[in-house]
């Protein structure tokens, strides 16, 4: 509730059920172009829905859609909320 | 081929997965269907006829597909076929687009990739009931004035818009149509994310000007299911209890067509020896050709049954659900959320569960499922370890209630699940490295599956399944039939204490030899003895050895088998007390007893792990498009199972057991 606002964070620091804004997908290769191509990137609204069980993989919602990926791959995302 | 006016030409299908393509495909074509892999790879190729206008289209579906940007081998080879260089697929005159309309602006990139292909495109707009009822509206002329291209609503179930579309792509086969964004090759982020930004920021930009959506979340239904589906407790217990239900939905729903079949091969042979006149061609269709293919499409109920409720977890959208609750747990060895099903698939039969496979996309990770799925101690194997139990360990209880029987049953499971276990680590160390794929998969909202999908992919896999493992069992059968028939011994038979019995029975005015005596002289008792130095450090004699390359062909042959050997009939099951005590006192040849309780567990570990199902590695071959897989998979579950059967009986020795 009180993070601080004026910086960027990354996704899995995202709180369950906040909205933020995708600032920077980092990263080279194929798992990058993978996640700009499902929709993941700069200007999107992003929010974390749920974790699994286990902690990974999450659940985001982007572009309108549920989106499952596993914490190393959120790590990539910059978002700003 | 009807009217001078008729053409032929090509027309693809393209759309993300879940979008609505395998049901608009099945509406375009009917049942005119067929399916085949593409050369060389193991991704499918789906194709049908379609009638547009005075065209005769082949519609070629193409894999479901995020985008095609060929990192993927889907992507690879539909890219391919969208520029006509796929062997065997003329290049296509028009590609349909299938677009989710509840899903717009991520279908809507793949869209934007293929107008780069310079072929026409059509979009097909599916959901738009769904989309509707979410209270959202959209201008679909606006939108395909803003794509430049033609826009048709299409219901597959009710039939709405499918001459529409059919109008639409005729009347576009040979224009060019315009790439309707432009993007800077100069700027900061040139290259492949430039390309990218500049098409999503097209495509926000059409998607808000033509869609007004109301404030609502338009997924409150898909995720109240997830609060349950997915929840970090019920969510796991939940999938548990689907799985059980399936299961035993399996084994008690297939158990009945199962018997009929297998009853119905029964008689067909009965029938095929009456009816023919006696000789090598009787003996060649009935004990060869019809035991050896019946004893493959017995499984057929088991396979059908089970693609079923894969097809339903699929269609309906839990399947994405349970990988996701499950890739934490599974990616611990190696392997990948989706792996779990097939696995567990495994067993009832390992063949339904490497053809489950095809939904991991990883070749790797696919490939390092299907290398451990026969470790599952499938259904074959349960009338080899009933009947050992019921020979050497029945009625015995440990702390006078747990029988012992049911414990070695638990532990031949558990063995083949820690081998698997093990096994998947070592793989995707070695043969099969990768990083590890990215875990990026869509949890599409849940849907009411469609009939008709499901009952397609139910047949189409029950097909397959016969078709192709069936002509490899066929020549296996005869080869093995051949193997037990030849050569044809002439000499007298020599009449022991325990046959007697038989021979007097049979009375015949030619002296028939019994056939445990043909046994004994044919190829392949000729080749249990030449093995019997192999197999006698794991407590086997020559006739067990007969019996253990007669199970190579199929587990269960090994009942069969020493049912033949010791002479009790061939219609001797498990469970059969004749048998049972013919093993009990089967003597080897120097009239020691040929089985102990030790021999009975060393043939039971080498079960658990052996490869010894031609139907199993004929689906490998064909699901891995290769032969080094199924040799590989025979050549070391082979090696492991004798090792592992060697340690049980000469350890057990060493510890004083018998």
């Amino acid at each position: 509730m009180t993070r601080n606002r004026k910086d960027t964070t990354i996704l899995t620091e995202l709180a369950v059920g906040s909205e933020a804004r995708v600032t920077a997908v980092n990263g080279e290769g194929r798992v990058t172009n993978r996640l700009l191509e499902m929709g993941v990137v700069p200007g999107a609204t992003v929010s974390v829905v749920k974790s699994a069980p286990f902690g990974d993989p999450i659940q985001v919602r982007v572009k309108g859609y549920s989106l499952a990926m596993r914490r190393s791959e959120a790590e990539m995302i910059e978002v700003a909320e | 081929m009807d009217g001078a006016t008729s053409k032929q030409i090509t027309v693809a299908l393209a759309g993300n997965p879940n979008a609505g393509k395998t049901t608009l495909f099945n509406a375009l074509t009917g049942l005119r269907q067929k399916v085949a892999n593409y050369p060389g790879v193991t991704v499918e190729r789906k194709e049908g006829s379609w009638q547009l206008g005075e065209h005769h289209a082949t519609l070629i579906d193409l894999p479901g597909l995020y985008s095609l940007d060929a990192t993927s081998l889907d992507e690879h080879i539909a890219s391919d076929i969208i520029r006509g260089e796929q062997t065997g697929v003329s290049k296509p005159e028009v590609v349909i687009a299938v677009v989710d309309s509840t899903n717009l602006e991520r279908n809507l990139y793949l869209v934007t990739q293929l107008f780069e292909f310079g072929v026409p495109v059509v979009v097909a707009l599916t959901m738009i009931d769904v989309f509707e009822k979410q209270k959202h509206e959209i201008d679909v002329e606006m939108l395909s004035a803003l794509l430049k291209i033609p826009v048709v609503v299409v219901n597959a179930k009710s039939g709405r818009g499918i001459e529409e579309l059919a109008e639409k792509a005729t009347a576009v086969i040979g224009t060019t149509q315009q790439i309707p964004y432009t993007f800077d090759e100069t700027g900061d982020e040139a290259g492949p994310r430039g390309k990218i930004f500049a098409r999503y920021n097209f495509i926000s930009n059409a998607v808000q000007e033509s869609t007004w959506h109301s404030d609502q979340s338009s997924h409150l239904v898909s995720d109240k299911i997830d609060r349950v589906l997915t929840h970090k407790f019920f969510g796991l217990l939940i999938l548990v209890g689907i799985l059980l239900l399936v299961f035993q939905t399996i084994f008690s729903w297939a158990s009945l067509p199962m018997d009929l079949l297998e009853s119905g091969f029964g008689a067909l042979q009965e029938y095929a020896k009456a009816s023919l006149p006696e000789g090598i061609l009787a003996d060649l269709i009935s004990d060869g050709i019809i035991a050896g293919v019946g004893g493959v499409v017995v499984f057929l109920p088991q396979i059908l049954l089970l693609f079923l409720f894969i097809s339903l977890l699929e269609d309906s959208g839990y399947m994405a659900r349970a990988a996701f609750l499950l890739d934490k747990l599974m990616s611990r060895v190696g392997l990948h959320g989706k792996a779990f099903l097939p696995l567990v698939s495994s067993f009832a039969c390992a063949i339904p569960g490497i053809m489950a496979t095809r939904t991991i996309e990883s070749r790797r990770d696919r490939f390092a499922t299907i290398m451990i799925a026969p470790f599952m101690s499938c259904s074959a194997r349960l009338p080899v370890y009933t009947l050992m139990i019921g020979a050497f360990f029945g009625g015995q209880y440990v702390f006078g209630f747990i029988s012992v029987g049911a414990l070695l049953m638990l532990l031949m499971y558990t063995i083949g699940i820690i081998v698997a276990v093990l096994f998947a680590f070592v793989l995707k160390r070695t043969v099969l490295k990768a990083p590890p794929p990215p875990f990026l998969m869509e949890l599409p909202p849940y849907r009411l599956p469609n009939l008709r999908t499901v009952l397609q992919n139910m047949l189409t896999r029950a097909w397959l399944f016969l078709k192709r493992a069936g002509t490899v069992i066929l020549a296996i059968s005869i080869i093995l039939w051949a193997l037990m028939y030849f050569p044809r011994s002439n000499q007298e038979p020599v009449v022991s204490s325990q046959q007697t019995e038989q021979t007097q029975a049979v009375e015949s005015e030619t002296p028939v030899l019994p056939e445990s005596e043909q046994l004994k002289h044919s190829y392949a008792g000729k080749l249990g003895h030449a093995i019997e130095p192999v197999i006698a450090p794991l407590g086997y004699d020559w006739k067990m050895g007969v019996a253990l390359i007669a199970s190579f062909a199929a587990r269960e042959v090994l009942v069969s088998t020493l049912s033949i050997i010791y002479n009790v009939g061939k219609d001797e099951n498990e469970e059969s007390e004749t048998l049972i005590t013919a093993v009990r006192e089967a003597k080897k040849d120097d009239g020691s007893l040929a089985w102990t309780p030790l021999t009975a567990l060393s043939l039971m570990v080498f079960f658990v792990l052996a490869m010894q199902c031609m139907s199993t590695l004929a689906v490998v071959r064909r699901e891995t498009n290769s032969w080094f897989w199924p040799l590989f998979m025979f050549g070391y579950m082979t090696v492991l199972a004798y090792f592992a059967a060697l340690i049980t009986y000469q350890g057990g020795k060493a510890l004083g057991f018998e």
